[in-house]
């Protein structure tokens, strides 16, 4: 069972939170040219990494905020949690 | 090789089955090889066979870093099936059951193809509709597909929850007569043995930490036992194929997740068939030792721990208590988890790469088991031929660029919740 420490209501069990997936993944800027290169890698180009990883948490049965985790895909430990804004 | 048979068995039984042949050697890794396959897992030990019995190619390693079969092969809940609606997937695993149902035979193995045919439950009228669309275009790409109603299934699986207070009635299902089983440890051991003999080298215990790229084109890989020259590697590792491509500079669209399955304690037979519940993500067949072996959906985050969390087991169990309500006295004997390779469109990737002699055999999601012998097939093709097989032409990794994508499912790209 992981414990997730929502940054909005303390820490909480797993089952509280659903999962958004990779947080460094970054929409291309709309307002310059994008090429089909960049939206791909976008939508479908993960780095997946074994080790620390940053992603998206939703506390879903909870406060329904969007953060950030930053866990360990090995070991699932959880190094830090941010909110959305913040540098995690 | 030693020929296992009736006759092979009385006469070691004279000495005490003491004197056996060896199965396979655990092979040291030579200077130079025609292949390299990383992966001693059931797709890397298939591809080696192949490789040798198809295109005569016998100078093959197969580099394992922990030991062969120990990965997915041996995790998994054993299913074989091609109950798929699109043509790529449909015809690919079609051909993959014709290999399985000879596979005994031809590895002279016995892995245990069991076809007691497998059945998805629908639970809904809608979900009948999706059913009888799925299963057209099966026989259209001549599978057998069978729709059953109520009744019938009330003869066949009785212990499914058919009370009036259900819920999730079943209303009927789908059922592929030839899906089943088959002993997953063998399956492993059968290629390992026939590639052993044909020359492979199994080399366990050697994990690749580089590769030796020159001008585009591969020139060897370097491993915890030495380096190895090649001019052809394929990558059959599962879970761990982002690793090995970060190696190779290339970012893939995979998402590594952890899969738990698990056995219940044994009992006396009372599940024939493979059953997979519709309203949810849950599957069940009983093992013959009489365990009930079960599985359903990831633990739902990036993953490559091979091992899983409870609420994920609790989740996907409670699914099944919901189909089978006499499954909640069972105790549970086992849990595991493994690693899948996520892709994000649900199918799989054999293809060359951009690097000369570089092959990739990833993506296989829930799926891999069933999948051995037919990805084996084709992936020793497009390595011994450079190009692809008609069978595996659709998966490709630019699909993801060029919108050609095989979502059988439909999902999108969050991996996880497929």
């Amino acid at each position: 069972m992981l414990e997730i420490k929502c940054p909005y209501c303390g820490k909480r069990s797993q089952n509280e939170f659903s999962y958004g997936g990779d947080a460094s993944v970054k929409r291309p800027q709309l307002e310059k040219e994008i090429s089909d290169k960049e939206w791909d890698g976008f939508v479908y180009f993960r780095s997946n990494p074994r080790g620390k990883h940053s992603e998206l948490w939703h506390h879903v049965a909870g406060c329904r905020q969007w953060f950030q985790v930053s866990r360990n895909t090995l070991t699932h430990e959880i190094f830090k949690t941010a909110k959305i804004n913040e540098k995690l | 090789m030693q020929r296992y048979s009736i006759f092979s068995l009385i006469k070691n039984a004279f000495s005490n089955h003491q004197n056996w042949e060896v199965a396979w050697k655990d092979s040291e890794p030579k200077k130079k090889y025609d292949v390299v396959i990383v992966g001693g897992g059931g797709h890397g030990l298939a591809t080696a066979y192949y490789l040798a019995k198809e295109h005569k190619i016998t100078n093959v390693a197969i580099l394992e870093k922990g030991w062969i079969g120990g990965g997915n092969v041996g995790r998994n809940t054993t299913i074989l099936r091609s109950n798929y609606m699109w043509d790529p997937n449909g015809l690919f695993y079609e051909y993959g059951m014709k290999l399985w149902e000879n596979l005994s035979q031809e590895l002279n193995y016995n892995v245990m193809y069991s076809p007691r045919g497998i059945i998805n439950l629908a639970h809904s009228d809608a979900q009948l509709n999706v059913y009888s669309r799925r299963g057209n275009s099966m026989r259209l790409n001549g599978i057998d597909a069978v729709m059953l109603g109520r009744d019938e299934l009330k003869k066949m699986i009785p212990f499914a929850d058919f009370s009036p207070s259900a819920r999730f009635p079943i209303f009927g299902g789908l059922m592929q007569p030839r899906g089943g089983t088959a002993r997953h440890d063998a399956v492993a051991w059968g290629y390992a043995r026939q590639a052993d003999s044909m020359g492979v080298d199994i080399i366990q215990h050697c994990e690749v930490t580089g590769f030796d790229v020159q001008n585009g084109k591969i020139q060897g890989v370097q491993t915890s036992r030495g380096n190895i020259k090649t001019k052809k590697v394929g990558l059959c590792v599962a879970g761990s194929t982002s690793l090995l491509a970060e190696k190779l500079n290339m970012k893939l669209p995979i998402e590594s997740h952890v899969l738990q399955a698990c056995v219940s304690e044994p009992v006396k037979p009372f599940l024939d068939h493979v059953v997979t519940f519709g309203a949810g993500h849950f599957y069940c067949s009983q093992s013959d030792k009489g365990e009930m072996v079960m599985g359903g959906d990831l633990d739902g985050y990036n993953s490559y721990a091979q091992r899983g969390n409870l609420p994920a087991l609790q989740h996907v169990l409670s699914e099944g208590v919901a189909m089978f309500p006499n499954l909640s006295r069972l105790k549970m004997l086992r849990t595991w988890g493994g690693i899948m390779d996520m892709s994000m469109d649900g199918s799989p990737i054999i293809d060359k790469t951009h690097i000369d002699g570089v092959y990739l055999n990833c993506g296989w999601c829930y799926g891999g088991f069933k999948a051995t012998p037919v990805s084996g097939w084709t992936f020793a093709y497009t390595i011994a031929q450079d190009q692809a097989h008609e069978l595996n032409s659709k998966y490709k990794l630019n699909r993801f660029n060029t919108g050609h994508l095989i979502d059988e499912k439909g999902v999108g790209t969050k991996t996880w919740i497929g």
